[in-house]
């Protein structure tokens, strides 16, 4: 089997190589993971309970949060990389996270305008009526 | 002319560009299921958009605040994200060809993602007994297909890690099983990466004021 100088497979630890002083990078590589997500995690939770904070910015905090949770795991725990031999694995990362975008933002951008539009005509005819 | 050899000829041949060698075939099958997965997480979206549609259309009966017992979901969260801790270092091992070190995260790793799934069941029957069933209200059917769902892929993960250990066991570390074994690392980390997505956008989310 040749190994392409190229490409790797997205969530390959053979990058940390079979020597023991390797490993236990890997290890690291996990355990600093498993804190940041730790960390991340309680902060939702506290974000979500507290009344410290300004009510309506709640939502977006916990989506930020979120959003580097899901960070934190791509990097630490699948090894998707910049580096050239992930150039794959990330356009098709990037491929589909549009799609995730597109899906979930249309549908409630386009649900919210229905609802909307729903009431306006109801009124309207209701105006006609009289 | 057998098909397949002929493919394999080609791909020799035909699909590596100038001086670069073909991909091996790890990275082939890593790569393949890498976009499974994404196109697994494009369907989520689908459930997601759903429920976020559907989130007040509760037609009278217990929302969000009544039904999440946050306790509860914290210890999912804790169960699951030390299951992809400990599938993680169980990658370690088998590309250290460790056997006894495989053996021992891969058990770890079945308990949690065990764990996790008897607290959901146990959540599942607690608010069927109490009602709200995926009959009751349009929020409660999006709310029962988008995490029941996620807890359909932790139970084939379950299935699948135990007929990789006794993979392990029978066959040994040759590289169909290693790759199998990196499939399913991949599997286990991107069901973590759809959980964080469900206990904020569903449980955290349906319980603000």
């Amino acid at each position: 089997m040749t190994d392409a100088p190229y490409d790797l497979a997205p969530g390959d630890v053979s990058i940390f190589g079979r020597a023991a002083r390797m490993a236990a990078s890997g290890v690291g590589i996990y355990t600093i993971g498993l804190v940041l997500a730790v960390i991340l995690t309680a902060t939702s939770f506290w974000v979500a309970n507290t009344s410290l904070l300004w009510a309506l910015g709640v939502p977006m905090g916990l989506v930020v949060l979120a959003i580097a949770q899901m960070g934190v795991h791509l990097v630490f725990f699948l090894h998707i990389t910049t580096a050239p031999d992930n150039t794959n694995n990330v356009l098709a990362l990037a491929f589909g996270v549009l799609i995730v975008f597109l899906v979930v933002v249309g549908s409630l951008w386009i649900m919210t305008d229905l609802n909307t539009n729903l009431m306006q005509s109801a009124e309207s005819m209701n105006l006609m009526q009289q | 002319m057998n098909v397949a050899v002929a493919v394999y000829d080609v791909k020799q041949d035909a699909f590596a560009p100038d001086s670069e060698a073909a991909a091996s075939k790890r990275v082939v099958v890593g790569f393949g299921f890498w976009v499974f997965l994404l196109s697994d997480i494009v369907m989520f979206s689908a459930l997601f958009a759903a429920y976020a549609v559907l989130v007040h259309a509760t037609a009278g009966s217990p929302a969000g605040p009544q039904l999440f017992n946050q306790v509860s979901v914290a210890i999912q969260t804790a169960c699951l994200l030390a299951s992809s801790y400990t599938c993680g270092l169980m990658s370690l091992a088998v590309s250290a060809q460790r056997r006894l070190d495989t053996y021992r995260f891969a058990l770890i790793t079945f308990a949690l993602g065990a764990a996790f799934l008897a607290l959901e069941i146990r959540e599942f029957a607690g608010m069927i007994a109490s009602g709200a069933t995926p009959q009751t209200s349009a929020f409660l059917s999006a709310y029962f297909t988008v995490v029941g769902c996620h807890g359909l892929h932790v139970t084939a993960g379950l299935i699948w890690l135990a007929v990789m250990m006794a993979q392990v066991a029978i066959k040994g570390f040759r590289p169909s099983v290693d790759r199998r074994l990196l499939c399913f690392a991949l599997f286990w980390h991107a069901l973590d990466i759809i959980w964080v997505w469900l206990f904020t956008a569903v449980y955290l989310m349906g319980v603000l004021p």
